[in-house]
């Protein structure tokens, strides 16, 4: 099988690859973590609000949304939206939406699922005295949230929240469903025309590989280094 | 400056914290609040602030009562300087934003007046070298002291203290008890929970004891010392000073 390993193939597509398939990768990654970030914690603080119908309504969102798989939504996502966005507007076609809106608005929603229990355990890690020491100084609800629950939320979850945007960054990869041109999409897009499937699949692990191993030990440090601060 | 007049309040339906509670703190009074564990001592002074509710009776803080639904919270509160038994400074932030968060963000004053006023009470407390550093990185008395630092900076007409020194290691105690001491000395007007019999003796006007959720004595500070009227609190007492 490797008596004719070509890395010719693979060092020829490195810019492809790289230039449009990685780019496309990072980007969704990065819009897709922080979006779902602002989306996860609002529906966090909806669930902690105290309001139930609020509660409920957040609670019945993750659940559902945890028990379906993401390449599923991710289809369906995609040939639903211009239809919902039909009916929204009123519009007498379908309203075309770009893969790329598409599977980041897919991967924000799903994600806000998983970011959201994340920030809860986070707020719910910090003792009562904190949001009682701010209501004394006369912060707001929404002050004590942004300037004392929040950030120190978020640093106690940072580990948690990188360790999930790692596996969010492998999941982008599910996008080859709409043959949109990720990394793992222009990998194979290669192997397939010039009839290198090994070469090329083989190089697409050894990337994802390398970039969850070298976030993964980051996170390892930061973690570290959290602890002593606390 | 703080009229609390017949304030029940319940847990749970059988589970009833506060009794019929009646005192006063006047203009540059201070009051110390005395009690065994789990009589309710934290809990009224919480209510004053509105930080806990409660379900009958009323309470004012300077003519503005805290138990009506149009009264403006963050801003009475805003008023009326708290510290607590565990500190609660914000360990995300520097003791100088400690102190400047609340005077930007509710007092709208400019970064460099709260930071200007921010080190003069830290100079008071004498912590003025440590406001670049985090919370965690002070000892507990130091950590007290930037907490009651952090309530002066709001300007406030009346201090309400939740066992102070009681969470402190024994050699902390006296640092924090001589800021609040010169605090009396000035006219501060304090309502303070506090076991310290020593900084009641010094300078409080009036002491009460409180059990099972009931104001059981409100006497002059020589009075309580002196012929404290009931047995509950002459044994209280008497447990408290015998070591
Ligand atoms: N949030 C709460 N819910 C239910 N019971 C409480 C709560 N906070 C305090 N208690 C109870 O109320 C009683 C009085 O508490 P507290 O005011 O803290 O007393 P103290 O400060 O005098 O020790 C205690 O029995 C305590 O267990
Ligand atoms: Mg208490």
């Amino acid at each position: 099988m490797f008596s004719n390993f070509d890395f010719g193939v693979i060092i020829r597509a490195l810019p492809y690859l790289f230039y449009e398939g990685m780019t496309f990768t990072l980007m969704l990654t990065g819009l897709a973590a922080f979006g779902g970030l602002v989306f996860g914690t609002a529906i966090a603080l909806m669930r902690l609000s105290g309001y139930k119908v609020l509660g409920r309504i957040a609670g019945v969102y993750v659940d559902f949304m945890r028990s379906l798989p993401l390449v599923l939504v991710i289809f369906w996502f995609y040939f639903l939206v211009p239809y919902i966005g039909q009916w929204l507007t009123g519009a007498s076609r379908p309203i075309s939406v770009g893969a790329f809106a598409s599977s980041l608005i897919t991967f924000i929603m799903f994600e806000a699922a998983y970011f959201s229990e994340i920030m809860r355990a986070g707020i719910q890690s910090i003792s009562r005295g904190q949001p009682a020491a701010a209501s004394a100084l006369g912060l707001t609800y929404a002050q004590t949230m942004r300037y004392v629950v929040l950030p120190q939320a978020f640093r106690n979850m940072l580990p948690v929240l990188i360790t999930q945007t790692i596996v969010l960054f492998q999941d982008t990869s599910l996008v080859y469903v709409l043959s949109i041109t990720d990394f793992l999409g222009a990998a194979s897009k290669v192997a397939q025309r010039d009839g290198r499937l090994v070469e090329m699949y083989l190089f697409a692990a050894i990337v994802y590989f390398t970039i969850s191993c070298i976030a993964s030990f980051g996170v390892r440090r930061l973690q570290a280094r959290i602890a002593i601060i606390r | 400056m703080i009229e609390i007049s017949h304030v029940n309040k319940w847990y749970s339906p059988t589970f009833q914290v506060l009794t019929d509670c009646t005192t006063s703190v006047t203009k540059g009074e201070v009051v110390v609040v005395c009690g065994p564990s789990g009589s309710g001592k934290s809990t009224l002074i919480k209510c004053v602030n509105a930080l806990e509710p409660f379900q009958s009776g009323d309470i004012s803080v300077d003519g503005t009562k805290v138990n009506d639904p149009k009264t403006n919270l963050p801003k009475l509160r805003s008023r009326v300087g708290m510290v607590f038994q565990h500190f609660e400074l914000f360990p995300h932030l520097k003791i100088i934003d400690n102190l400047c968060l609340a005077q930007e963000k509710v007092l709208g004053r400019a970064h460099d007046n709260s930071v200007t006023k921010g080190m003069q009470l830290l100079e008071r407390v004498g912590l003025k070298e440590q406001a670049q550093k985090f919370p965690a990185q002070l000892s507990g008395g130091q950590q007290q002291r930037v907490a009651i630092a952090r309530a002066l900076a709001m300007d406030p007409i009346v201090m309400l203290f939740d066992e102070p020194t009681s969470a402190l290691d024994p050699e902390m105690v006296s640092e924090v008890l001589d800021v609040m001491v010169d605090l009396a000395r000035e006219g501060m007007t304090m309502m303070v929970v506090t076991h310290e019999m020593g900084f009641a003796r010094k300078v409080a006007n009036r002491v009460i004891f409180m059990d099972r959720g009931e104001i059981v004595e409100d006497a002059p500070k020589d009075d309580f010392f002196g012929k404290p009227r009931s047995d509950r609190a002459q044994k209280f007492l008497s447990k408290i000073l015998s070591h």
